[in-house]
């Protein structure tokens, strides 16, 4: 039985459905985000577990306590709202040790957990001040150390970074990780921002539509992503429509062979998605860093290159080819390969294409 | 750098044209009575020679020297601050029922709120003294239950005076403490509920200390409005409960001794602007490091 267990959870607004039959379970100590786009119900599923929303259908529980027979305030999860949600009238010292006193704890040991907790998001210089006359990243601490503070059984984070700048996102998606490696307190986090998610959780729930489409570690979604929608919202890849031509054996590592317009190129078997078709429609999806380059007339497909972008440590490269306009992504770690308006052969090994079920729009 | 600065400077013009025909309705209709008045209380009156110009402060004198201004002007303060204690002991509680309602009841039972506005402040006022008078609807019915044997006096007392003035007052109240609640951030209430506090707790140690500004210039609305009120206290209070505002109008119109009745009036506005500027100080040292 797993920690965390949410079964057909489902919600409604109206007509609507935010949340759509959700099944997740978590594991103690597990770290998993919530990661879609804007609107697929992230935030409502958060506030479901949180008791601040009321499933239309479905169960949550928590070791096997059905939680949502319990009050908000009795759950006894941590949250880090997207602002914060601070209490401007109090100290820092006064935000963190709220949690306490409605705790009924005595004075002396709440006053040892506040500076603990302070202590551990580097704060304990600021207890006296208000939320007001502190940056984002300090709010932000701030709020982490309110919710760590009750030792919390579920930490729940709704965008804890997204008003954060970026070089400060990273440092603070860096210390969040170790925080909650630390206490081991079993986290989920809600973003939108695909490489937050896989720089911090342990696995990945994608949501589409107020769906879960794919759970699975970080790697394993972005290697093997189970539909197109996943695939692309995942990192950058190259989509494109094509056939399979060529069935080969049922074997696992077998291969067949897709025609994209013109072009037939090796790929792995079809996954079962996709059916059993002789010749089925799919979505080929090559990462932009599995492409390599080579000669004109030596690769796959030729093409001529569009446009070249330094992004510091690597260069995007827009390719035109018969196939469409195709992204390459090279390390910069010498030279540039090719030049603006040369021509080049692009090869890709066929281990590293990925056949998707066709859907006509991601 | 010179266009740019011709351009401000052009655009500060404009904003003063703007300005100008409510600059002057504000000089003529605002400005000029109260310098008026302000001189007028300077002035003597004599009862067969009527009001002479002299220039002294006489009048002033008369009042701050006579223990019966000293009652009437504490009696009036004393009614603006328990009528004030009672709108923000109702208003800000009604305002945090209406945030938390849902859209389609909040619209409704808001105009129930704003609706003693809507009315004219005589009608109103006479409306109290047909329920509160010895023979009104509340004695009336009391008495028909015999819970008393006689008439419980309501008009004619202070008591009376603050019951209506608390009516008419507490939407402006309601409106500010509203305000400011739309101001904080919701999730703080929710933030609260995580951490396990639950309504009471969340209303008094969250919602109501964010609310405090609205509260507090609500206070100050109700107050000066009090102080000043007119109709409510000359309809309940009549000639036996006299108010400052009440007394000012008898000296012009009864006495016609319209300098004393300035010096009144006079008084009246710098006492209450004296409550509302070390009211505002202090309010403001408090909350300007938590809210600024
Ligand atoms: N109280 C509500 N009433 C009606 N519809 C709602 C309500 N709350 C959310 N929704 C709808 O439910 C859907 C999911 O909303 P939710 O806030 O969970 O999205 P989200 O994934 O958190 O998005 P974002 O990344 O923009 O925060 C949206 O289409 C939204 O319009
Ligand atoms: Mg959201």
């Amino acid at each position: 039985m797993a920690f965390l267990e949410l079964k057909g959870l489902t919600k409604r607004f109206g007509e609507i459905a935010a949340v759509e039959n959700f099944d997740l379970s978590v594991e103690r100590g597990e770290f998993v985000s919530l990661l879609g786009p804007s609107g697929c119900g992230k935030t409502t599923t958060l506030q479901m577990i949180a008791g601040f929303e009321t499933p239309s259908a479905g169960s949550i529980t928590l070791e096997g306590r059905d939680l949502l027979a319990i009050k908000a305030r009795s759950r006894g999860i941590g949250i880090v709202f997207q602002s914060y949600a601070l209490f401007p009238h109090m100290t820092v010292a006064q935000n963190v040790e709220f949690g306490l006193e409605m705790r009924k704890i005595a004075a002396p040991e709440r006053r040892q957990r506040v500076a603990e907790a302070l202590a551990l998001v580097h704060l304990e210089a600021l207890a006296d001040r208000y939320p007001r006359a502190m940056s984002g990243g300090q709010r932000q601490r701030v709020a982490l150390a309110r919710a760590l503070v009750i030792r919390p059984e579920i930490l729940l984070l709704d965008e804890p970074l997204s008003n954060l700048d970026a070089k400060l996102r990273e440092e603070m998606q860096l210390e969040l990780r170790g925080i909650q490696q630390r206490m081991g307190v079993t986290t989920i986090l809600v973003t939108h921002d695909q490489t937050e998610a896989m720089a911090l959780s342990d696995r990945v729930a994608v949501m589409h539509r107020g769906r879960l489409v794919q759970v699975a570690r970080p790697l394993e979604a972005y290697e093997h992503p189970r539909s197109d929608f996943v695939s692309s919202f995942l990192g950058k890849t190259n989509r494109l429509e094509g056939k399979v031509v060529e069935r080969a054996g049922e074997r696992a590592g077998d291969l067949c062979r897709v025609a994209v317009g013109e072009t037939v190129f090796a790929a792995p078997a079809p996954p079962p998605e996709i059916g059993k078709d002789a010749r089925p429609r799919v979505i080929v999806s090559v990462r932009p860093e599995k492409v390599e380059f080579r000669a004109a007339g030596a690769g796959l497909v030729d093409g001529t290159v569009a446009a070249r972008i330094f992004l510091g440590d690597h260069w995007l490269y827009q390719i035109e080819t018969p196939l469409g306009v195709l992204l390459v992504t090279r390390q910069n770690v010498g030279p540039a390969e090719v030049e603006t308006g040369g021509s080049v052969g692009l090869a890709w090994d066929a281990a590293q294409v990925r056949l998707l079920p066709f859907e006509e729009t991601a | 750098m010179a266009p740019a600065a011709a351009v401000d400077r052009e655009a500060r013009r404009r904003a003063w044209w703007l300005c100008a025909p409510a600059l002057a309705l504000f000089l003529a209709l605002m400005v000029v009575p109260l310098v008026m008045t302000f001189v007028l209380s300077f002035h003597s009156f004599g009862f067969y020679t009527g009001i002479e110009p002299t220039f002294g402060l006489h009048n002033y004198l008369d009042v701050l020297g006579d223990s019966y201004f000293h009652e009437i002007f504490a009696r009036t303060f004393g009614i603006a601050l328990v009528t004030t204690l009672l709108c923000a002991a109702i208003g800000t509680p009604e305002a945090y029922i209406l945030y938390r309602m849902r859209s389609r009841w909040r619209s409704a039972l808001l105009l129930v709120v704003i609706g003693p506005l809507l009315i004219s402040v005589v009608v109103r006022t006479l409306g109290w003294a047909i329920l509160m008078g010895n023979r009104g609807v509340i004695n009336t019915a009391l008495m028909n239950l015999e819970l008393i044997d006689r008439p419980i006096k309501m008009m004619y007392t202070p008591g009376g005076i603050v019951i209506a003035l608390v009516h008419v007052m507490v939407p402006f109240m309601v409106i500010a403490v509203w305000a400011a609640l739309h101001r904080q951030d919701p999730a703080t209430e929710q933030a609260a509920e995580s951490l396990g506090a639950g309504p009471l707790t969340i209303f008094f140690r969250v919602v109501l200390p964010q609310a405090m500004p609205g509260v507090l210039s609500g206070s100050l609305i109700v107050f000066s409005l009090s102080a000043s009120a007119f109709a409510t206290p000359a309809i309940l209070g009549g000639r036996r409960v006299k108010v400052v505002s009440t007394t000012v109008y008898d000296e012009f119109l009864n006495t016609l001794n319209w300098p004393l009745g300035a010096a009144i009036a006079i008084l009246l506005l710098v006492a209450v602007l004296l409550v509302m500027v070390s009211y505002n100080r202090v309010v403001e040292r408090r909350f300007s490091q938590v809210f600024g």
